[in-house]
């Protein structure tokens, strides 16, 4: 799959509330069953299925099966992969002036 | 007994080889986990540790399944903070699975309490490594340099 595809899932599977409330739920508590994330949602077992399908389609989600239960986690390396892309560039400038100012406060200590 | 444990997982367009490699390889290992490097013979058994850049062993215990290029199974404790290492052993299992012309790596972690905070501290930086590799091994570039 090209990389455009692969972005092209991750911010369709974004652009829903339901998807999002569901991540949410994951970030609060990993590892949770079908069963468990349906009895936050106001919808179908089947719809809810089908939110975890695209979100696991986008890789946010993933799956670990615990003997008849699937147990789903919050997989957050592809948002890391965005962050990279568009943000972390900044933080270099932020981190000097950290550094900077501690050398500062320091300095005028000694 | 409560358990804490992520599941981080990554598509990297290579070969479960080149991945294998890469996960076991010392100098290439510095290059996408921002100068540390695991010592290992990479055999079940063997001792395993990871060392950062200044030479501090952070984390140690040893190879519980080796078997290229497919699972590797590490019994992993934290070294430096004395909170970390009380916590005891903890288990990080990689698995690599080819899917079409890209490999499926998947790194669950593992530990017998809860909460963690071990797992907490290397939820943090598991993203940043895997993205890393994936970008260096797809573009032969880092997408992350320095220190955090």
């Amino acid at each position: 799959m090209a990389e455009s595809d692969d972005t092209d899932l991750l911010f369709k599977a974004l652009a829903d509330p339901s998807r999002r409330k569901l991540l949410d739920l994951l970030h609060a508590h990993d590892g949770r069953t079908l069963s468990e994330l349906c009895k936050h949602l106001d919808m179908t077992r089947q719809g809810v299925t089908q939110h975890l399908d695209a979100l696991q389609a986008a890789n946010m989600v993933t799956t670990v099966r615990r003997g008849r239960e699937k147990l789903h986690f919050l997989n957050p390396v592809p948002l890391q992969e965005i962050y990279e892309r568009w943000i972390a560039k900044f933080e270099k400038p932020r981190l000097k002036a950290l550094s900077d100012l501690k050398k500062r406060l320091e300095k005028s200590n000694g | 007994m409560a358990r804490s444990k992520f599941v981080y997982v990554t598509y990297i367009r290579t070969t479960p080889e080149k991945l294998w490699s890469a996960l076991t390889d010392a100098e290439f290992m510095r290059q996408y986990w921002f100068g540390t490097h695991c010592d290992s013979q990479w055999t079940p058994g063997s001792p395993w540790k990871m060392v950062y850049s200044d030479g501090t062993i952070t984390d140690a215990g040893e190879v519980i399944e080796a078997a290229p290029p497919g699972r590797l199974v590490i019994r992993w404790q934290h070294q430096k903070r004395p909170e970390l290492k009380a916590e005891g052993d903890s288990i990080c299992t990689m698995e690599l699975e080819q899917i079409g012309t890209a490999v499926k790596l998947s790194i669950t972690h593992t530990i017998e309490c809860e909460p963690s905070k071990l797992i907490e501290a290397v939820s943090g930086g598991w993203p940043k490594i895997l993205s890393n590799l994936k970008s260096l091994l797809e573009t032969g570039s880092i997408a992350l340099s320095g220190k955090e």
